[in-house]
């Protein structure tokens, strides 16, 4: 096999990283170079350029490598496919992440990896990756390291002390098709690594006897990922999922990803068209649950077939399952009822919250405070409006869903 | 009419003095118009600005932090807006935190543009590396803002980029950087930047990290306005990119399935070796079994099984009830505040740990996530009786001569019998595989009791592990 050049590298270890959601690049401790070394990090993240899948990019996100000895069926690099295969040097993955973040074009590095000889050989050299961008060229970017599962605890903390952020992807909604579609893969082993990373951050936190503080463990926390749609999980299976990681972990992110197709597929799954409304579905619940107030089985339930609405949202979905609830009077509900009206969301519930100790609110203050008045209407009161019948009335979905389509023969 | 003309850079701090001094005549804000460099002179001539007035004038931090970012728009009417706001504070402040104020409005919607084209300044400004003029490597952009931010969105370079000289080019003006302090110069032409094989790599990045079968083209758009297209250089494969797309999907769809490679077999048999499910010898067999179990569901939602752990020789087990949310995490038994108490009442007891088999009836955690923590629950019959069979193995190769049951879930699954604990506690019953059972109280209740039986209940837990190891001697 001839050479390839570092731009072949480039673009066959960046195509295998297309799959995977989490860009973020925020909530990290706050740095910067002026103490030397390079680069800064803390605050909101920064997403730099936008693909046309509607993607961010924030963060040079490749494979260490390609090869793999795995064979997940969903996964464009298992050792069943003939997708072409490269590998980085260590060398020359910290001199890409600093070329593209001198010239302003990333955060940092989302380093992940196809699995080689074994779990600890491959997590190794990806924190002596991230061991060479912090400690010889004093990187201060943004570094996200994919934990390989069933690597040993050991390298999972040492990957905690220069990563910003952790992650190991759990997947599938439901063991059974892990178990199925990554027959390598174990949940146990997946959760387990999960729990380290918990527990990892935990004990960096607790000052020693001297009240000397540990090393920082992953301050920017750690995320995952679901594959959606590669089995017959229903939506409430998923959030329920999500429920578990979000309150065991403590995780950051939950990331959704409409199964996609992809080239050299595996004969186990359809090359279907990517769910992506079912994805976004999916995130809006996902913000349901973490600043709402709502939990997965009420937002599931409000469909008996305990998949999401796809033509309305979550929260409106809830709201007319739920009409007895409404309306709300604006100048006197409490924040959590506030918040399940649909049509407000978080900033406009504490700018309710604030402006009305100040005085009287009317419909028009409301529209200028950024709550949605076309959704909300239906179910508050204002001095200035009521809804009258419109709340219980029969064709009140009607007038959100989108207007039916005639189904495609093609 | 009072002409103000403010400089081209630092321009807030001047506007700051100025209306500092109008607002201490109390000068209203139709007696003044504010201006920049390029502003042409009034057509009827311009009053200098009056002395300052001795009426105090004060300005909260938030209002000074909303009309700095404000002061960053492109609306030639700002100055003058914000002299009004800072005006109307004298009187009445409270306008300041009412969202619902029209005048608050309209200057947050202002600071949020700004802050708005500030972050597209940090995301989209593309530096080409320079000749360098010294040691340190030389980098220049070209940045088209929607606001003259230059000044509040340059410093963010200088934290970033600390240790290599840039210079930013605008057309409001230009920022150089070699290490000390910003400098701001006035607007000169577009400067010709050098091409930069790293942009190459850039692009061939940016092609390849895009998926064809999903086009969102809205998000791209709301989020990476084409505005801001002429300057990025990866934005010039876009149409390429999308109109390719339709022909990668429908490619993938046609090649289907695809033959996997003659190496590929052998591993994934070396890998997929299928584990020993035959009934275990040893405690490690029958760990590494209980690792996998799917006998109940709990599996799926705790994080992993945990075993028992202690002295495998002992006389004496000890059965709780199930791992709680730190047991589950740290994949061992009372290792919470449940297992500390349970310690702490060994050591007076006179029970070394390592003298006895710690374990639990049900080996996976049940709990209800709420929000960010997992509530306990205890497990059901069906979870005791699937548990069982690792219970039963455990004990056959341990061989206890006494076994204690902590609370009514284990001394469930030990006798069988589910009768109130209160009469049963500290008495002997047999075990469904004969041997003899000494019931006791779970740690985790003497935790949950209320402050004047706790301690009762614990002397007796003490008591009765004390009667444990009597019994064992």
């Amino acid at each position: 096999m001839a050479q390839r050049t570092l731009q072949d590298k480039l673009a066959i270890l960046s195509d295998a990283a297309k799959y995977d959601a989490s860009c973020a690049s925020s909530g990290t401790t706050r740095r910067d170079s002026r103490s030397g070394g390079i680069g800064s990090a803390g605050g909101t993240g920064i997403c730099h350029a936008y693909t046309p899948d509607g993607r961010c990019i924030s963060l040079l996100k490749i494979l260490m490598t390609n090869f793999c000895i795995y064979d997940c069926a969903y996964c464009i690099n298992r050792v069943s496919s003939n997708v072409e295969r490269a590998r980085f040097s260590p060398e020359e993955v910290v001199r890409l992440t600093l070329e593209f973040y001198r010239r302003n074009m990333i955060e940092g590095l989302f380093l992940s990896s196809g699995i080689i000889r074994s779990p600890d050989q491959t997590m190794g050299d990806m924190v002596r990756i991230a061991r060479m961008l912090r400690i010889e060229h004093g990187f201060k970017g943004y570094i996200h390291l994919k934990t390989i599962p069933d690597a040993s605890p050991d390298l999972v903390a040492q990957a905690g002390l220069f990563a910003d952020r952790l992650s190991v992807n759990v997947e599938l909604p439901q063991d059974a098709s892990l178990r199925h579609l990554a027959p390598e893969k174990r949940p146990e082993t997946i959760r387990a690594t999960m729990a380290d990373v918990r527990l990892g951050r935990e004990a960096a936190k607790d000052r020693s006897h001297t009240g000397k503080r540990p090393p920082r463990f992953a301050p920017a926390g750690q995320s995952t990922q679901m594959i959606v749609g590669a089995d017959q999980a229903t939506d409430v299976d998923i959030l329920n999922t999500s429920a578990n990681l979000y309150s065991g972990y403590q995780l950051k992110r939950v990331y959704y990803s409409a199964f996609s197709p992809i080239p050299d597929a595996s004969a186990m799954l359809p090359l279907i068209k990517p769910p992506l409304m079912r994805e976004h579905r999916l995130y809006q619940a996902d913000w349901l649950m973490r600043f709402y107030g709502f939990d997965a089985t009420e937002i599931g339930s409000a469909h008996p077939s305990g998949n999401l609405d796809l033509d309305i949202d979550p929260k409106l979905a809830w709201a007319l399952a739920n009409r007895a609830q409404f309306p709300v009077d604006v100048a006197r509900a409490p924040r959590e009822m506030l918040l399940r009206v649909p049509g407000f969301g978080t900033k406009t519930v504490g700018r309710i919250l604030t402006a009305r100790r100040n005085g009287v609110l009317r419909y028009a203050d409301l529209l200028r405070m950024g709550a949605i008045m076309s959704k909300a209407q239906p179910f508050v009161t204002l001095p200035d409006w009521t809804p009258g019948a419109l709340t219980d009335s029969a064709g009140l979905r009607a007038r959100f869903a989108p207007p039916p389509e005639q189904l495609s023969l093609f | 009419m009072i002409r103000i003309t403010l400089p081209r850079f630092g321009r807030f701090d001047a506007w700051r003095h100025a209306a500092r001094d109008l607002a201490s005549g109390r000068v209203p804000m139709e007696d003044v118009t504010w201006a920049d460099p390029d502003t042409p002179p009034d057509l009827f001539g311009a009053d200098p600005a009056p002395p300052p007035g001795d009426h105090p004038v004060v300005a909260t931090q938030e209002f000074l932090q909303l009309a700095r970012q404000v002061a960053g728009h492109s609306d030639p009417e700002r100055w003058s807006l914000l002299y009004g706001a800072l005006m109307r504070a004298q009187g009445d402040r409270r306008f300041l935190s009412n969202p619902a104020d029209p005048m608050l409005d309209r200057l947050s919607r202002m600071a949020k543009s700004v802050r708005r084209d500030i972050h597209k300044m940090h995301a989209f400004v593309r530096f080409h590396e320079l000749p360098p003029d010294g040691p340190r490597r030389a980098f220049g952009a070209w940045f088209e803002p929607e606001h003259p931010i230059l000044e509040i969105g340059t410093p963010f370079f200088a934290k970033r980029f600390a240790d290599m000289d840039w210079l930013i080019a605008t057309p409001e003006g230009t920022a150089r950087f070699d290490g000390d302090a910003i400098a701001y110069d006035d607007p000169a032409p577009r400067p010709d930047l050098p091409d930069d094989a790293s942009h190459g790599l850039w692009q061939t990045y940016f092609a390849n990290i895009f998926n064809p079968a999903r086009i969102k083209t809205n998000a791209m758009r709301s989020e990476m306005p084409k505005k801001y297209w002429k300057n990025l250089p990866e934005t010039r494969l876009i149409p390429d990119m999308l109109a390719d797309a339709p022909r990668r999907v429908q490619a993938m769809r046609d090649a289907g399935a695809s033959d996997a490679p003659a190496f590929a077999p052998k591993i994934t048999a070396r890998l997929r070796q299928q584990p020993d499910d035959s009934i275990p010898d040893t405690l490690e067999q029958a760990a590494s079994q209980a690792a996998r179990c799917t006998r109940c569901e709990l599996c799926h939602a705790a994080t992993q099984t945990v075993w028992g752990q202690g002295d495998p020789t002992a006389p004496l087990m000890l059965v709780g009830e199930a791992p709680g949310d730190q047991e589950d995490l740290a994949g061992l038994p009372f290792v919470g505040p449940a297992g500390q108490l349970l310690h702490r009442t060994m050591a007076e007891a006179g029970l070394a740990p390592d003298r006895a088999w710690l374990t639990n009836a049900v080996k996976h955690f049940r709990f209800t996530p709420r929000g960010k923590r997992r509530l306990h629950q205890t497990p059901d019959r069906d979870h005791v009786d699937q548990c069982r069979w690792w219970l039963d193995l455990e004990r056959r190769m341990v061989a206890p001569r006494l076994t204690v049951a902590l609370g009514a879930t284990a001394a469930f699954a030990l006798t069988g019998n589910r009768k109130p604990l209160t009469p049963r506690r500290g008495l002997v019953e047999p075990a469904r595989d004969g041997g003899p059972v000494l019931i006791t109280w779970h740690p985790s209740l003497i935790l949950r009791l209320p402050p004047d039986r706790a301690p009762a209940a614990l002397s007796e837990l003490r008591a009765d592990l004390a009667q444990a190891v009597r019994m064992v001697a």
